[in-house]
């Protein structure tokens, strides 16, 4: 179909000079590291009730760094002057939505599987949970997060001040996703006699996912008219 | 973009320099307004009985709680006004939303800062993490970000075709950010009217419903009246760009 077909090349295109320049995804991976180390500081590793706080960490870790790399996955286009060749290319703004979102979300995928384990390690974190269903609700709150911030940063792509605008549309929109993943992953995480309470929290956030994946698409044709 | 790029704002045509709108709708409106108001307060400290426990202070529940309604029918108009905007692509729809969030976050205000007076009184404690409390602290970051978007540069119509598909993806949010919260934790907050899930509903007394149900159409008044006054402030301000533009214009040449 035409509009995979596009997005997939438009994703491509992004992975590639990505691949090529290494910008993004180095400044993501270090930063995640620098959360890191600053949680070390504001929470004791030694102390034995960190663990209580390490689902929360991971999570912040994952919207910081995600930020990063959303911010700049439409600004990059507009410094090259390329979204207007974008936009009267023979390809719908949906493509283009979903270009872009598979780009970051193929990124936000690679910072997790370095930092979380990374976190993990320098916090002591033994794992006793399911690795199937910590991997799912991963997955899921990083495909609602970054769906409907590629989806927010095309909208703020439009303003001088981009940077300091995504955030402030982004964490208030997300806060159904926050609050689902980290409880899931706590639960998860610490507690698997609770896993019923954990599948009600994935639900809620698959729900959430599917409904914004949905009306973004429907959307997108407004924010990026030319 | 063809239009943008020639020109940011439309020039005054001739036709549009008389001003034929009557002003007695807002007068009629103020006069209701004022009128609501002070029946609404006699309703309010000398109809409705004094709550038992908490004594005068429960009075404040009457502006909490209508101030919550008209802020919630302001973001729902906004709403409605932006599906508009995106359909019909008229200046007009735009200027109805954009004040309408304006009166509703305004009014947000008065519920968060309301609402841990009351709740000092009733719960000893400003504030507690509750579904309600932080549904409404929610919407109110979400409609300071709309704002925000109405305080890009750029043409009006971009701005305002922006700022619609966020007011629609805003107010979409709203309810699962409540049932999400709701499933987080629940706690405070009677439930007042109906039977609720997990709380009994308290109930509320005939004298102080009526009471309630006044200053919900007291304040419904002053918003349509806030309303019908902020979108002619917006016109007068297009109006005097235009103004600008037309003497710009003439200076040229």
């Amino acid at each position: 179909m035409n509009l995979f077909r596009t997005a997939l090349f438009l994703a491509k295109k992004d992975l590639y000079s990505e691949l090529k320049t290494k910008q993004i995804l180095t400044t993501q991976i270090i930063f995640a590291g620098l959360v890191i180390v600053v949680f070390s500081f504001a929470f004791d590793p030694a102390n034995n009730t960190t663990k209580a706080v390490i689902p929360g960490v991971i999570w912040v870790i994952i919207v910081f760094a995600g930020i990063l790399g959303l911010n700049r996955s439409f600004i990059s286009e507009q410094r090259n002057d390329t979204m207007q060749g974008l936009l009267v290319a023979p390809m719908e703004s949906a493509s283009i939505y979903l270009g872009k979102f598979l780009a970051n979300f193929t990124m936000m995928l690679i910072v997790e599987l370095v930092s979380i384990p990374f976190l993990f390690l320098l916090f002591d974190f033994k794992f006793l949970g399911s690795l199937p269903y910590f991997i799912l609700v991963v997955f899921l709150g990083s495909f609602g997060f970054i769906a409907i911030g590629t989806f927010l940063a095309a909208l703020a792509a439009n303003s001088k001040s981009s940077e300091m605008l995504l955030p402030l549309l982004l964490f208030p929109i997300t806060t159904p996703i926050l609050i689902g993943v980290v409880q899931a992953t706590r639960i998860i995480l610490t507690n698997m006699e609770k896993l019923a309470s954990a599948i009600a929290w994935i639900q809620l956030v698959t729900a959430y996912d599917v409904i914004f994946f949905v009306v973004c698409f429907l959307l997108i044709d407004y924010v990026l008219e030319v | 973009m063809s239009m943008n790029l020639e020109r940011g704002k439309a020039v005054l045509s001739g036709a549009q320099l008389t001003d034929t709108k009557k002003p007695n709708l807002s007068k009629i409106l103020f006069g209701a307004a004022v009128i609501t108001m002070l029946v609404s307060l006699y309703f309010i400290f000398i109809f409705a009985a004094e709550e038992k426990t908490m004594g005068a202070a429960q009075k404040i529940f009457y502006f909490h709680v209508s101030s919550a309604w008209l802020a919630f029918m302001a973001f729902f108009v906004t709403f409605v006004f932006s599906i508009l905007f995106l359909i019909k692509r008229k200046r007009i729809f735009d200027t109805y939303a954009y004040v309408s969030a304006e009166i509703g976050v305004v009014f947000t205000i008065i519920v968060l800062t309301t609402g841990p007076i009351w709740a000092k009184s009733a719960w000893n404690t400003w504030w507690v993490w509750e579904p309600r409390l932080i549904t409404t602290l929610i919407l109110f970051f979400i409609y300071i970000a709309y704002i925000m978007i109405r305080q890009m540069d750029g043409v009006w119509d971009k701005k305002a075709r922006l700022a619609s598909v966020f007011g629609i993806i805003g107010f979409a949010d709203v309810p699962i950010v409540f049932f999400a919260i709701r499933w987080w934790q629940t706690k405070f907050h009677p439930i007042v009217f109906g039977e609720g899930p997990s709380q009994k509903g308290g109930g509320i007394e005939d004298t102080m419903l009526v009471a309630l149900l006044v200053t919900i159409t007291a304040f419904t008044i002053l918003y349509s009246y806030l309303l019908h006054k902020g979108v002619s402030f917006e016109k007068m301000k297009i109006m005097v760009e235009r103004y600008k533009e037309k003497l710009r214009e003439d200076l040229e040449n």
